[in-house]
């Protein structure tokens, strides 16, 4: 079974591009209702199904996402 | 609750590297600057050089490249950059340099400095982000704007028989003897930037074994100037800048 991941989203810096929510292979990804202070539609986590590929860190033009996976077990 | 156990420093896989600041990007939203500018910072953070790494920022929307980079950098004037890292890199061979440039000032107003640094071999490492337009200045023809592409200045669409048609530079550089790696990547999709990344990482390597200069033009969007959403642009961008600038490596050390 894939190991489970999460992210943590820096929503003051994001700028709700979307490119996450096309780069990420669960579907986790979905732009929120709320606006941060800036007025972006900012990024969030709406299911649990992440495994922690980090593809969404990487194409973020704004470095705004931090990614953690479990570790494998023994 | 389980999830709650992921997010510790153990379990960490990605963040954002420390040779970036932690200033928020001037970029607009989808823009591949930011990525671009992940990705090189990433290679100056795993190679262990952020204190022997030199920067020269450009003119264009990434003028402001000096605040983000946690690196000695300078600026350089409209298009002089190549010229700049030659006078930083002679004064100091055993620095990393780099210049990190836009199609506008690359390739139009700095063509001279460019084909010459490339021709005389001089041991830095070229960023080239080529989005077919002039980003910062809103949205005019750039040498590099396809054939029938809409701007601000060619608003019927870029037609070659008056405005000539779109310069290849990196193809152009890869015939000079002075150039050791030349490549074309981009940034958009994950596989793309870590292909970039790795490319970088090359770069940087052959830097240090002053093989000459090297070249990485990355491919990347302008959802403002191409007025389109950053998710339309990256797919406009596959559709139809990647026929004309095909990705790969033109030319690679033996």
């Amino acid at each position: 079974m894939a190991r489970k991941g999460d992210v943590v989203i820096n929503i003051e810096s994001c700028k709700g591009c979307e490119v996450c929510i096309t780069a990420c292979p669960n579907q986790v990804l979905a732009l929120s209702n709320e606006v941060n202070s800036k007025g972006y539609h900012y990024v969030m986590k709406v299911n649990s199904a992440c495994v922690g590929c980090a593809n969404c860190a990487v194409v973020c033009p704004d470095a705004v996402i931090t990614v953690y996976r479990e570790k494998r077990k023994q | 609750m389980a999830e709650n156990n992921i997010i510790s420093p153990e379990n960490l896989v990605y963040e954002k590297t420390s040779v970036l600041t932690d200033r928020v990007l001037h970029y607009c939203p989808g823009c591949g600057h930011g990525t671009a500018h992940r990705m090189l910072a990433e290679v100056v953070d795993e190679l262990g050089i952020q204190g022997d790494t030199i920067g020269v920022a450009p003119v264009g929307c990434s003028v402001l490249a000096y605040y983000y980079f946690d690196v000695d950098m300078q600026e350089a004037a409209h298009g002089r950059a190549p010229a700049v890292a030659t006078g930083i890199k002679r004064t100091m061979p055993e620095k990393y340099v780099f210049t990190y440039q836009g199609d506008g000032d690359l390739a139009a107003i700095g063509t001279a400095e460019t084909l010459h640094a490339c021709n005389r071999g001089e041991n830095f490492l070229i960023v080239f982000i080529n989005n077919g337009i002039y980003g910062m200045t809103g949205g005019q023809m750039a040498p590099t704007t396809l054939p029938g592409m809409k701007s601000s200045t060619s608003p019927y669409g870029r037609d070659v028989v008056t405005m000539g048609n779109p310069l290849k530079m990196t193809e152009l550089v890869a015939e000079l003897p002075g150039t050791c790696f030349v490549t074309r990547q981009s940034v958009h999709t994950p596989a793309n930037a870590r292909k970039t990344k790795r490319a970088l990482k090359k770069a940087m390597e052959y830097q240090k074994q002053n093989k000459g200069t090297c070249f990485v033009e990355i491919v990347s969007n302008c959802p403002s100037g191409w007025k389109m959403t950053p998710a339309e642009s990256n797919k406009w961008m596959e559709e139809n800048m990647f026929p004309y600038y095909p990705l790969g490596d033109i030319k690679v050390p033996s």
